[in-house]
């Protein structure tokens, strides 16, 4: 028998949320391993040793770990639907948009959405270009991987869910219609495909869940 | 352009050392074109309008821009010429977290090593040097970090070696007294055509960071 797939993560990370949507998107069974970021587990410890950050996807016993990593590794390991286009050219822009959004727009929102006065001034315009960049390369298709769900829009969970939460946990408006209609219709499109909507963490929880802390987690990494 | 294959670079870039390498690797000719990064050309700011950085390859007229990515487009294309990430998807997996780690850890801490003075320099420099000891541990005793072949994680970190001596000169450090290992590693690449041609001379980087630290009024 298969040794069982199993993932460490935090029901409220976007980041292991976005392997547990792969690998639903395979059909993939796992077990999924809750960890207590305040007081990681050995085994979290020993698998990731490096970063010792979650989410660390194990997969016949050996470990692979960062998010965007494991999603590649994903979509090459297990038949079914395709998360990355198959066209070495397409397949870079794709790796770009994900980079692009993983490093730069993450960043800028939380950066955005945690600071204050000057500080979150300065955050708020840097992420409104970002975000004005996405609006533009959606170019009114459905999703970034075009009629359905890809890599990209995979990537983008923390401005297609998470980022609403906060932004009402926090008393911010970031991401409004008027300003950025395009990316609003995508997140729309998002919450109601049915693979991401059967997977999302629930809204009221992880409202209280923001809500609840005085400080944002150490990082957009937790 | 004349050429299919175009490469927008500045000669002291790491990133853009990576793309020539791989180039030089798979023995593609292509056009190399130096950018002054006072004055982006036209050609940069239409192919790279997100970043206006370097490098950039440019393929056919179409641009791949941020340099493993480059990297992985070129290995992909001209998958039948000496490999660079390995077939097996886990040992692949594996590659891409170095690689990545490379990214995220070894130019911001030697920039602070270069870049600033006192604690912040010191700072920097404990830093610099844990995470190139963290590699000299995962490179082990294998010749190159792909095994026995040169492959994607060599690719990612050689080029920094090009700026070695500029980060040794301005923090007052050896390296090699720290990572002997990854030092004996880093010469072993040098002896590849491909790495030797695409790094610039130590000297002419320490050159260049002198001239940015009195520019930038960082000495």
């Amino acid at each position: 028998m298969a040794e069982p797939v199993k993932l460490f993560g935090v029901w409220a990370s976007p980041f292991s949320w976005r392997v547990e949507t792969a690998l639903k998107l395979k059909g993939v069974k796992y077990e999924f391993i809750e960890e207590d970021l305040t007081n990681k587990s050995d085994l979290l410890v020993k698998y990731n040793p490096v970063h010792k950050k979650i989410p660390v996807l194990l997969h016949k016993g050996k470990p692979i770990c960062e998010s965007l990593v494991i999603l590649e590794y994903i979509d090459e390991t297990w038949k079914g639907i395709s998360i990355l286009p198959e066209d070495p050219y397409e397949r870079a822009i794709a790796r770009f948009w994900a980079k692009f959004i993983d490093e730069k727009c993450n960043h800028a929102l939380w950066t955005a959405c945690w600071s204050k006065d000057n500080e979150q001034e300065k955050a708020i315009e840097e992420a409104c270009e970002f975000l004005k960049t996405l609006e533009t390369q959606l170019k009114g298709n459905k999703f970034f991987g075009g009629e359905t769900i890809g890599f990209v829009d995979i990537v983008a969970n923390f401005i297609g869910f998470w980022l609403g939460i906060i932004q009402e946990a926090v008393g911010l408006e970031l991401l409004t219609v008027e300003k950025f209609p395009n990316l609003c219709k995508w997140i729309d499109n998002y919450v109601n495909c049915p693979v991401i909507k059967a997977n999302l963490p629930p809204r009221d929880e992880l409202l209280a869940y923001f809500k609840a802390r005085q400080q944002p987690p150490t990082g957009p990494k937790y | 352009m004349a050429k299919s294959v175009v490469l927008l670079d500045c000669w002291p870039s790491m990133f853009g050392m990576r793309v020539r390498i791989a180039l030089a690797e798979k023995g593609i000719d292509y056009e190399y074109r130096e950018e002054d990064l006072r004055n982006k050309s036209p050609l940069l700011l239409k192919m790279n309008p997100v970043h206006k950085k370097v490098p950039v390859l440019i393929h056919d007229n179409k641009p791949v821009c941020e340099s493993l990515i480059a990297v992985r487009y070129i290995d992909a294309v001209w998958k039948n010429k000496f490999p660079l990430l390995p077939s097996d998807p886990y040992q692949r997996a594996q590659a891409e977290f170095w690689a990545d780690f490379v990214d995220k850890k070894i130019f911001d801490s030697g920039r602070k090593v270069w870049a600033s003075k006192g604690e912040d320099q010191e700072a920097g420099k404990k830093e610099f040097v844990e995470c190139l000891k963290v590699l000299e541990g995962e490179l082990g005793d294998k010749p190159y970090f792909g095994g026995e072949a040169f492959g994607f994680v060599d690719v990612a970190l050689v080029p920094f070696y090009s700026w070695f001596y500029a980060y040794e000169t301005c923090g007052k450090f050896s390296i090699e007294a720290e990572c002997p290992k990854l030092i004996a590693w880093a010469k072993r690449c040098m002896e590849k055509e491909s790495v030797a041609k695409s790094l610039p001379d130590q000297h002419k980087v320490y050159d260049f960071v002198l001239m940015l630290k009195q520019k930038f009024g960082l000495d």
